[in-house]
């Protein structure tokens, strides 16, 4: 027992020493810690920071910290991408050691799909969902936070690994044997396995949440086919979720067994298969690309449609090709390893479902397209990027059908043209999208408006940038550069076109740039959103004010078709009479602090396991579990009502009738 | 929002509030994601199952009496749940204790009974870091067993609290979701015990 308590091994460095760019990041972690540290105390503010955002169960304050967290995330993910891109700018750099490249592509692909991609996209859903269907929040507000509070602690837990321990460095993929353990020993990799562990569990509740939402709290009258479409694509999204994460967690778990305990899932040695891994994996990551795409094209949908000024063409064909895209995501999983000898026949069957994929998206595409047709266009910048979406995710999709054909790509494989390609469905389709979602919801989330001006020129930054980034990979990928390649020797005719994309990179970060300033500047000089709808919006969420109230409707609504916000004001104009239905007191969820708790504790077991201390990860969980029983034993008057009184003092205060 | 779906007028304690129907729709759906887990552990057991490495089988390993009474004990305790959840609905305590504490006895004996076989094969030099058909055995049971012990909690959790508030739109939902995870817990031993245990040793 003593020996198990006391037993702490230590790795070779704890914290990660010997490189100037990893001491500059430690001082200045520390240093910003203690400046946070100490305004908080200064100002008082520890109270507040407790009651208003730890303890919230408000999905419209859940959606600002899964916002605020993935733009943080996109601004670490993008360092990385820049450090990558400054050492391959010239051949032969030694800015980045082999070492350190390895450790920056795998947190920069890490970090931009799940600490970035994902949650951004959860964080819209947050913000917009409820209000899109007419309910007062999520159906389960507590486990809503319980999702995003395990979110944050799975992706602290991977972020510190760069200042302790060290980064994994055997790519996103982490494919056996080379994530074993006798490959790459130490705390590395298990900080992999224990942060995408920790924050799967948040995203599968986040999909239960969803899901059930949808199906169960929508406003009356709001038939599913009357649902808009990023509902419809969220509701989508969540049953993804449901079948592909326990695929993951499983997957991640067999590794961890594999490295900490000895078992032999994925070790030859013990008759396990390594190709295990490589099908676990990709079952569950071929559905998690359209995870984060599906979310981003029913954003879309919603932005063509308000800024056309018209109906969503084929609506119906929208829908069913997302179920359609949903179904296949499962199908496909072998087509990222059409190399790896899985014989003709294998490799034909997934190559012909991975090509069918397009079908349905092509649908979309020309359905976004007949929606623009003959629409009224307004060049808002939401609309821009909407409009940016659809050529570069065309070239995306299309050399993506390029690399579906199996001989084919055996040329292509693990190229940059590989590289070019993902980066242009997975920035031009889905950061596009968060983006486009972004400047879109941003006068519901804050009540300011964004500067327009400036909104135009992140958008043509970001735009120039990218192609400028992503064409010359294309280039350079067909010219024989393979990926995960720390450098390269002069004289192959890659320099030029990788000189190129660097500077486009560095021009996508002055577009992200614009877009921040603009955000902060919003705050300090935007104007007001006063009406709530700015856009003249079409859907229910613009009903309410900007931001909207706690309780977002004081009345729910009645929904008459699809559109329901738009029928609704066409009624008013026609000067049809409508009813003030009468305010009832409101139903709200209390706040809850075991969330956070629950997590810290999780946070704890991750960060002992990683080490292989197993009593901390073992005090870590029972902490966890002590929580829960905690939460079920005063599972009792969670709720209470807000009076009328107050609820009409708030909707005046916010210049609505009563 | 107290809109009533009632079918022929009656309509259990947990299905009255909102809340509860939502929380069980819930549950149901996060069953769901359980059946991929165990789908998934499944699979990899399947592919590993003749990866012995040198090292024993599920032939040489698996003994059928234990396995058997493991089943019965099991199935039986999914049986005496239900009688549990049969008296809540009628309202009366006893019942419920009665047969929620049989169903806890039959649990903790297919627990310890388990423990037991896994200790038996450890010693036996057969343990999860043997060989990956026993990897991916220990994983697959374990993970089962892990499942149990918490339900196991749970239901000491719910009574307590049953004991302490009596039957209410809370407290009944709380049981009826024990329950029906307890039953799918079964209901996945039914497929361990044909598929592993019993394609096993033939
Ligand atoms: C800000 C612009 C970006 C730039 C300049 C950039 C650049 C790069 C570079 C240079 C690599 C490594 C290539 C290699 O050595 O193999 C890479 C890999 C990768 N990137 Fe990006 N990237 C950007 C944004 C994104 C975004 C937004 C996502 C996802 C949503 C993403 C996902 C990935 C993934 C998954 C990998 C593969 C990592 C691996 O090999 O394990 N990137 N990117
Ligand atoms: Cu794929």
């Amino acid at each position: 027992m003593k020996d198990f308590l006391f037993n702490f091994k230590m790795p070779e460095h704890f914290l990660v020493t010997g490189d100037p760019l990893i001491y500059g990041a430690q001082v200045s972690i520390v240093l910003a810690s203690l400046a946070i540290l100490f305004v908080l105390t200064y100002y008082k503010k520890w109270g507040w920071l407790w009651r208003e955002w730890l303890t919230t169960v408000d999905h419209k304050k859940i959606g600002i910290l899964y916002l605020l967290a993935s733009l943080l995330m996109l601004f670490r993910g993008g360092v990385d991408a820049l450090l990558m891109r400054m050492q391959l700018s010239a051949p032969n750099l030694n800015f980045l050691d082999a070492d350190h490249y390895n450790q920056i592509f795998t947190t920069h692909g890490v970090i931009m799909i799940l600490f970035m991609a994902m949650p951004f996209l959860i964080g819209l859903m947050n913000v917009a969902i409820p209000l899109q269907i007419g309910a007062r929040d999520v159906a389960f507000p507590a486990l809503n936070a319980v999702s995003f509070w395990m979110f944050a602690a799975g992706c602290m837990l991977f972020n510190i690994s760069f200042v302790i321990g060290g980064s994994p460095d055997a790519g996103w993929t982490s494919y056996t044997p080379l994530a074993g353990n006798q490959l790459d020993p130490g705390p590395g990799q298990n900080y992999y396995l224990l942060g995408l562990q920790i924050a799967g569990i948040g995203t599968l509740v986040s999909g239960i949440n969803f899901l059930v939402t949808i199906l169960k709290m929508r406003a009356p009258g709001m038939t599913l086919w009357r649902m808009p479409l990023f509902s419809w694509s969220t509701l989508i999204t969540s049953v993804i979720i449901i079948f592909a994460f326990p695929v993951l967690t499983i997957a991640l778990a067999l590794l961890t067994l594999d490295r900490l305990f000895g078992f032999h899932f994925f070790t030859l040695a013990g008759g396990g298969s390594p190709m295990m891994w490589a099908n676990l994996f990709w079952i569950w990551g071929h559905p998690e690309v359209y995870i984060v795409i599906l979310p981003a094209f029913g954003l879309f949908s919603e932005i063509f449609s308000t800024f056309a000024r018209k109906k969503l063409f084929g609506y119906g064909a929208m829908v069913y090709s997302m179920l359609a895209i949903s179904g296949l995501s499962f199908l496909v999983w072998v087509h990222h390893f059409f190399t790896m000898g899985s014989g003709p026949w294998i490799n034909s069957i997934f190559s012909i479902s991975t090509m069918l994929i397009a079908i349905p998206t092509g649908v979309k595409v020309f359905n976004w397209l007949f929606t623009l047709h003959k629409g009224r266009i307004e060049f808002k910048t939401p609309m821009l990027w909407a409009l940016g979406f659809i050529p570069v995710f065309l070239v995306g999709g299309i050399t993506g059908v390029m690399l579906a054909a199996a001989p084919a790509d055996y040329q292509y494989h693990n190229s940059y043209f590989l590289i070019a390609h993902f980066h242009y469905v997975l920035i031009g389709g889905t950061v596009y999208g968060c983006i486009a979602g972004l400047v879109y919801y941003w006068p519901k989330i804050t009540g300011f408006l964004l500067n327009e001006r400036l909104g135009k020129w992140a958008f043509w930054w970001f735009t120039a940038g990218f192609n400028m980034c992503f064409i010359p990979l294309y280039i350079v990928g067909l010219k024989g550069m393979t990926r995960r390649m720390y450098t390269y020797p002069a004289g192959l005719g890659w320099e030029t076109w990788n000189l190129i994309a660097t500077i486009g990179a560095f021009g996508m970060g002055i577009g992200f740039i614009i877009l921040v300033w603009n955000m902060i500047y919003s705050f300090r000089r935007g104007e007001k959103d006063t009406t709530g709808d700015p856009w003249n919006g079409r859907t229910l969420e613009w009903m309410t004010s900007s931001p909207a109230a706690e309780y977002n409707f004081a009345v729910i609504p009645k929904v008459k078709g699809l559109d329901a916000f738009h029928l609704m004001k066409k009624e008013r104009a026609e000067g049809r009479k409508e009813e003030t239905p009468e305010i009832k007191p409101i139903h709200m969820p209390k706040s809850e602090g075991f969330p956070v708790v629950m997590s810290a504790f999780m946070f704890i077991s991750g960060f002992g396991f990683v080490f292989e201390w197993m009593q901390i990860g073992a005090f870590g969980l029972l902490g966890c579990v002590i929580t829960m029983i905690w939460r079920s034993f005063n599972d009792y008057d969670r709720d209470y009502y807000i009076p009328v009184e107050e609820v009409k003092k708030t909707e005046l205060a916010a210049g609505r009738r009563v | 929002m107290e809109t009533t779906t009632t079918t022929k007028g009656y309509q259990p304690m947990e299905y009255k509030s909102e809340e509860g129907r939502l929380k069980i729709f819930g549950f149901w759906i996060f069953l769901g994601a359980e059946i991929v887990l165990f789908s998934t552990l499944f699979a990899t057991y399947f592919v590993l199952v003749n990866q012995t490495a040198g090292g024993p089988s599920g032939k040489d390993l698996f003994e059928i009496h234990i396995f058997a009474t493991e089943t019965f004990l099991l199935l039986t305790s999914s049986f005496t749940c239900g009688l549990a959840i049969l008296y809540m609905r009628r309202n009366s305590m006893k019942g419920y204790l009665i047969w929620t504490i049989i169903t806890l006895l039959l649990g903790l004996g297919f627990l310890i009974m388990e423990i037991e076989e896994f200790a038996m094969l450890v010693e036996m030099n057969a343990g999860p870091t043997r060989s990956a058909f026993l990897s991916a055995f220990f994983t697959l049971v374990g993970t089962h067993g892990l499942h149990v012990t918490l339900g196991i909690f749970w239901v000491i959790g719910v009574m307590i609290q049953v004991i302490k508030r009596g039957f209410t739109p809370v407290t009944s939902r709380k049981i009826f979701m024990t329950g029906l995870y307890w039953h799918f817990l079964d209901v996945v031993w039914i497929f361990l015990f044909s598929t592993i245990y019993l394609l096993g040793v033939v």
